[in-house]
C-alpha cells in the first residue's frame, strides 16, 4: 500500500515517462497483428499533434512572403530569413522587437515577483497562525480568485484612467487628480492606465491572491517540528520565519514565480485594453495583431516565425520545470 | 526571544510579548492586504458602485464628480438580463447557454479521448511508447494564445492548412471543385445534410478542433499516471476469473480512473467555462456574437462598447456565475475526495 500512494502522489508528467514501457510485466506478447493495428493508431494521433505544429514551422522556415496554395507540412527548404525580419521589424508600427521583448519580461517579471514578495509574509500568517478573523480574511483572499480576470478590468481602468501628469503650458504640470488646469488644453505626460506600470499593477490584483493560496498550500506541507525545534532553542517567530521556513520554501517560491511567468508571458487582455502607445506593446498583443485585422498585410512566413518565438521561452520553462507544473496548475486550478 | 521572556515569569514583559505574539499574524498580513485594499477590493466597491450608473466615456475625466452621471437603480442589471442593451446580437441567456455548452462540451470529449489514448499507451509490449509520450505532450507546452493563433490561420478561408488539407483528399474521392470553407465566418454550412445549420455555428466546430487539440493531452497524462497506481494483479485475478477486456475496462479501468478523472474534469471545465484569449484570438466571439461566451462579451463592453456602468453589472454577474459553478464543482471534488479516502 505505501509503494501505490507514493506513486499515487508522484506528478502525472513524471509518471508518464517513468512507467515501466519494457512490456515484460504481465509476461504476455503482443500478438504481431495487433502491434501493427495499435501502432497505426498511435501514428494516426501523433499526425494529429504534429498537424498544426509542422504547419507553422514549415512556413516560418519558408523564404517566400506569399501564403503557400498548398498544404505543405515538411519543410522545402531552411531559411531563417522570416526569423531574421520578424527581429528587425516586428510590424509596421515603428517599435523594435527587443522593446516588445523588453515589455513583456518587465511585466511577466515585475509583476511575478511583487505578487510572491507580498504573498509570502501571508501565505505564512495563514499557514501557521491561530487568529480572530482567519477564516473571514482567507475568504477575502479567496473572492478575487473566483473573478475571472477580466471580472475587475472595468474599475482598474477608470480608477487609474484618473491617475494622469498633465502638462498645462507655461511650465505648469497638474498632478491629476490632486490638481488639475484646464483639462481640454492641457498636454497629458503621462497616464497611469496607458502605461506598463498600470498594467503591471492590474495584472498583480489578478496574480496576488493566486500567490498567496498557492504558497498557503506549500507551507502547509512543511513539517511543524523543525520550528517547533527551533523555538524550544529560542528562535522568535520573526527568526523561524526567516531563517527557517523562507529557506526551505525557496523551491516553490521558484515554482510559483515561473507558473505565473508562463501565464503573464501572454497576458493579453489586460495590455490589450489599457495600452495604445505602439512603445508598449507586448509579445502577445503583437502576436494578435498580426493575425488579427492586419493579416492580409502580414507575410505568413513571418508570422509563424513570431508564433513560434513567443511560445519558445514558455516551452523552455515548461519542460524545465514540469515535474512540478501540474501539481501546482490543479491545486490553485480555480481560475481561468 | 518571545519564548525566553514568557519563561522569565516577569509580568510586565509577559504582557507585551504576548502582545507581540497576537499582533504578529496581522504584522505579516499587513503587506499583502494593504495592496489588495488598493488594488483590488476598492476596485472591487467601485465596480459595484459603478454598475448601477450609467457611466460612459464622456465621464472618464470626472468620474462620480460627474454631474451628468447618474444612479439608475437595477437598469443595467435588467437590461443585460433582458436583452435591452444597445448591442447588436446579445441575448444574455443565450450566452450563458452557449458557455455552459462550450465548457460541457469540450470536457465530455477531452476526458474520453485522453482516457483511451492513455489506456492505448499503456498497452503492454507497444512499440515507441516513449517517443509517443514525448509527443503527445507538446500540445500542453505551447501557451494557447500562440496555439489559438495558429489555428486561427489553419482555418482561413483562401489558404488555411484546413481547406488546403480538404483539398488534396476530396479529389480522391471524386470531388472535383476547390473547397474554400469560411470556417470562422460563414453563418451557413458547407454540407447541409451531414450538418444542419443549427443553434451552433460552424465556427463552434472549428474551435472544438482547435481545442480538442489543446485539451485531451493534458487529460491523457493525468490518466496515464492514474492508471499506472492501479495494482496489475486486479487485471489478473480478472482475467482468471474470465472478464473480458471490455468487462476488465468497465469494471476495474473506469472506476478506479474516476477519483483522478473527476478533478481534472473539473479543473478543465473551469478552463474552457472561462477561455479568454483562446476565443478572443480564434473568433473574437464572432460571427454575430454565436461564439461569444462571458468573459468575451465582458472584455467587448469595456474595450470596444465603452459602456463602463453596464461592463461593471455585467462583471458583477459574471462573478455570481463563477460562483455558483465554483460550489457545485467544489461539491463535485470534495465528494470524489471522500470517496477516494
Amino acid at each position: 500500500m505505501t509503494t501505490q500512494s507514493q506513486t499515487q502522489k508522484q506528478n502525472p508528467i513524471v509518471r508518464f515517462f517513468n512507467m515501466n514501457t519494457s512490456g515484460e510485466v504481465g509476461g504476455r506478447k503482443l500478438p504481431l497483428w495487433r502491434q501493427m493495428l495499435l501502432q497505426l493508431l498511435t501514428f494516426l494521433i501523433l499526425a494529429e499533434v504534429m498537424f498544426p505544429i509542422m504547419y507553422i514551422v514549415t512556413l516560418s522556415l519558408s523564404s517566400k512572403t506569399t501564403r503557400p496554395s498548398s498544404l505543405q507540412l515538411f519543410p522545402t527548404e531552411f531559411s531563417f530569413g522570416a526569423y531574421q525580419q520578424v527581429v528587425d521589424h516586428p510590424t509596421a508600427n515603428p517599435v523594435s522587437f527587443l522593446e516588445l521583448l523588453r515589455n513583456s519580461f518587465l511585466l511577466s517579471f515585475g509583476v511575478g515577483f511583487i505578487a510572491l514578495l507580498v504573498a509570502v509574509t501571508a501565505a505564512y500568517a495563514f499557514s501557521r497562525f491561530k487568529f480572530k478573523m482567519r477564516q473571514v480574511l482567507m475568504v477575502m483572499v479567496f473572492i478575487p480568485l473566483l473573478m475571472p480576470a477580466i471580472g475587475l478590468a472595468t474599475p482598474l481602468y477608470l480608477l487609474m484612467n484618473q491617475f494622469r501628469i498633465v502638462d498645462c503650458g507655461k511650465g505648469q504640470t497638474a498632478l491629476a487628480p490632486i490638481t488639475t488646469c484646464d483639462q481640454t488644453k492641457g498636454k497629458i505626460i503621462f497616464n497611469l492606465r496607458d502605461s506598463l506600470l498600470g498594467v503591471g499593477i492590474a495584472m498583480t490584483a489578478g496574480a496576488l491572491p493566486f500567490a498567496v493560496w498557492n504558497l498557503k498550500g506549500y507551507l502547509d506541507t512543511i513539517p511543524k517540528e523543525l520550528e517547533e525545534a527551533a523555538a524550544i532553542d529560542g528562535a522568535d517567530p520573526n527568526q523561524i520565519f526567516f531563517l527557517i521556513v523562507l529557506p526551505l520554501a525557496i523551491p516553490q517560491l521558484a515554482v510559483t514565480f515561473f507558473l505565473g511567468f508562463i501565464g503573464h508571458w501572454q497576458e493579453f487582455a489586460l495590455p490589450w485594453l489599457f495600452l495604445s502607445k505602439p512603445g508598449d506593446y507586448t509579445l502577445a498583443m503583437t502576436l494578435y495583431n498580426m493575425q488579427g485585422q492586419y493579416a492580409n498585410a502580414i507575410p505568413w512566413n513571418r508570422f509563424s516565425a513570431f508564433a513560434i518565438i513567443v511560445a519558445l521561452p514558455v516551452a523552455i520553462i515548461y519542460i524545465a520545470l514540469q515535474k512540478y507544473i501540474v501539481g501546482g496548475l490543479t491545486t490553485g486550478g480555480v481560475k481561468g | 526571544m518571545a519564548v525566553l521572556s514568557a519563561s522569565t515569569g516577569a509580568g510586565k514583559q509577559k504582557k507585551a510579548s504576548n502582545f507581540r505574539r497576537a499582533s504578529l499574524p496581522y504584522l505579516y498580513l499587513v503587506p499583502a492586504f494593504l495592496l489588495m485594499g488598493v488594488i483590488t477590493f476598492y476596485p472591487l466597491v467601485y465596480q459595484v458602485i459603478i454598475s448601477f450608473t450609467n457611466f460612459e466615456t464622456k465621464h472618464l475625466l470626472k468620474q462620480l464628480a460627474d454631474p451628468t452621471l447618474k444612479f439608475i437603480g437595477f437598469k443595467n442589471y435588467i437590461d443585460i438580463i433582458t436583452g435591452a442593451l444597445p448591442v447588436q446580437n446579445f441575448a444574455f441567456f443565450r450566452v450563458l447557454v452557449y458557455n455552459f455548452w462550450w465548457a460541457i462540451s469540450n470536457v465530455a470529449v477531452h476526458v474520453p479521448a485522453g482516457v483511451l489514448i492513455a489506456v492505448l499507451l499503456n498497452t503492454q509490449g507497444l512499440w515507441f511508447k516513449r517517443i509517443y509520450r514525448a509527443m503527445y505532450i507538446l500540445p500542453v507546452v505551447i501557451p494557447p494564445v500562440v496555439i489559438a493563433a495558429v489555428w486561427r490561420n489553419i482555418f482561413d478561408e483562401q489558404y488555411g492548412a484546413m481547406n488546403q488539407l480538404l483539398n488534396s483528399i476530396a479529389p480522391l474521392l471524386g470531388y472535383k471543385e476547390l473547397i474554400s470553407i469560411g470556417w470562422l465566418t460563414d453563418y451557413t454550412f458547407p454540407i447541409p445534410w451531414l450538418l444542419p445549420t443549427g443553434p451552433l455555428p460552424l465556427a463552434y466546430y472549428a474551435m472544438m478542433i482547435a481545442n480538442f487539440w489543446l485539451g485531451w493531452p493534458f487529460m491523457t497524462m493525468v490518466a496515464t499516471g492514474a492508471l499506472q497506481s492501479i495494482p496489475k494483479d486486479l487485471y489478473e485475478a480478472a482475467s482468471i476469473d474470465g472478464a473480458s477486456a471490455q468487462q476488465q475496462f468497465w469494471n476495474i479501468t473506469v472506476p478506479l480512473l474516476r477519483p483522478a478523472m473527476i478533478p481534472a474534469a473539473v479543473y478543465g471545465f473551469t478552463m474552457s467555462f472561462n477561455l479568454f484569449a483562446f476565443v478572443y484570438f480564434m473568433t473574437g466571439g464572432g460571427p454575430a456574437r454565436t461564439t461569444e461566451i462571458l468573459v468575451t462579451f465582458a472584455y467587448d463592453l469595456v474595450r470596444n462598447l465603452r459602456l463602463f456602468g453596464v461592463a461593471a453589472a455585467f462583471a458583477v454577474i459574471v462573478f455570481f456565475v463563477a460562483l455558483t459553478v465554483f460550489l457545485v464543482t467544489n461539491r463535485i471534488t470534495g465528494a470524489t475526495e471522500s470517496y477516494e479516502g
